[in-house]
């Protein structure tokens, strides 16, 4: 099983992609994804990619939920910011403290923070667990650290760790 | 240019229309929150609007104008906001990341330092 499919769900991904590209569920496209599925993966595993392990699948998708409201807020915030006049966004550097060290989970950490409008991972120092980001309505340090610590950090750790 | 049915459901039109506007008029207030905002930190914000919601209403409205055209679930869409998910982040932080490095280099005291250097003007102070 492994050895002839190492990540089986970037298979089953490149699968979909397959399908979806072509919109098609034809017995044909299914036997040409699957080769594509199994090639990609095989591919990637010379590149020796450790695999992650998610604990609580379900966990994910209470995540995912949270995001995306979070990245419609955001979205309503920053738009708010930008549209008011004459206002000058007092944005600002911060540091949180992560304990976070699942690679995986930091990946999504970053790729959640940089896509929801006003928070961006700028950098992570991997030795002390210092994230340093960079905020566009700065107005209260504590709120933003609260926010990442016990909103995603703890379900990452859950889910990962 | 292609041409609209006419037998389109008013609703679906109105409910497409909604979406692509509303989701171009937040793209349209990143860019212009990219030139209004005063430095570049805070200029990588606001076109976040744009690879977010901005794209996420366009990918549903193209989603619900296909299907309804073509009658049958058309949702192919999804994988744009795959790519874009995935993407935009990385591209952001590289940006940053350059911007920061830069700054470090010219000492700037605006940014934080960086974790474990020493101060940029304690050397030359020394000698």
């Amino acid at each position: 099983m492994t050895r002839v499919l190492p990540y089986p769900f970037l298979s089953l991904f490149l699968l979909a992609m397959w399908l979806l590209l072509n919109q098609s569920v034809s017995p044909g496209h299914i036997v040409l994804g699957s080769l594509i599925g199994v090639v990609g993966s095989l591919a990637i595993s010379t590149l020796q990619v450790p695999t992650a392990r998610v604990r609580r699948p379900l966990a994910l998708f209470r995540l995912a939920v949270i995001v995306l409201t979070d990245i419609i807020r955001s979205n309503i915030a920053v738009a708010k910011i930008v549209l008011t006049p004459g206002r000058k966004a007092n944005s600002g550097f911060l540091t949180v403290q992560l304990d976070l060290r699942n690679e995986y989970a930091l990946a999504i950490l970053s790729c959640m923070l940089t896509s929801t409008p006003g928070t961006v991972w700028v950098n992570f120092d991997s030795a002390k667990g210092e994230l340093l980001l960079h905020v566009l309505d700065l107005v209260d340090e504590q709120v933003w650290v609260d926010l990442i610590k016990n909103r995603y950090e703890r379900l990452l750790m859950e889910i990962f760790e | 240019m292609m041409s609209i049915p006419g037998d389109l459901p008013a609703w679906v039109a109105i409910l497409v229309s909604v979406l692509v506007l509303f989701g171009s008029g937040l793209t349209l207030i990143g860019t212009l929150g990219l030139l209004r905002l005063d430095n570049f930190y805070a200029r990588v914000h606001p076109p976040t609007l744009g690879s977010t919601l901005g794209v996420g209403c366009v990918l549903l409205a193209s989603m619900a104008y296909f299907t309804a055209v073509e009658s049958r679930p058309v949702v192919h869409e999804v994988l744009i906001a795959i790519f874009v998910t995935i993407t935009t982040p990385v591209g952001l932080m590289l940006l940053v990341s350059a911007a920061l490095r830069r700054d470090w280099t010219a000492g700037d005291p605006s940014v934080p330092l960086p974790p474990d250097l020493p101060k940029p003007k304690a050397k030359p102070e020394k000698q």
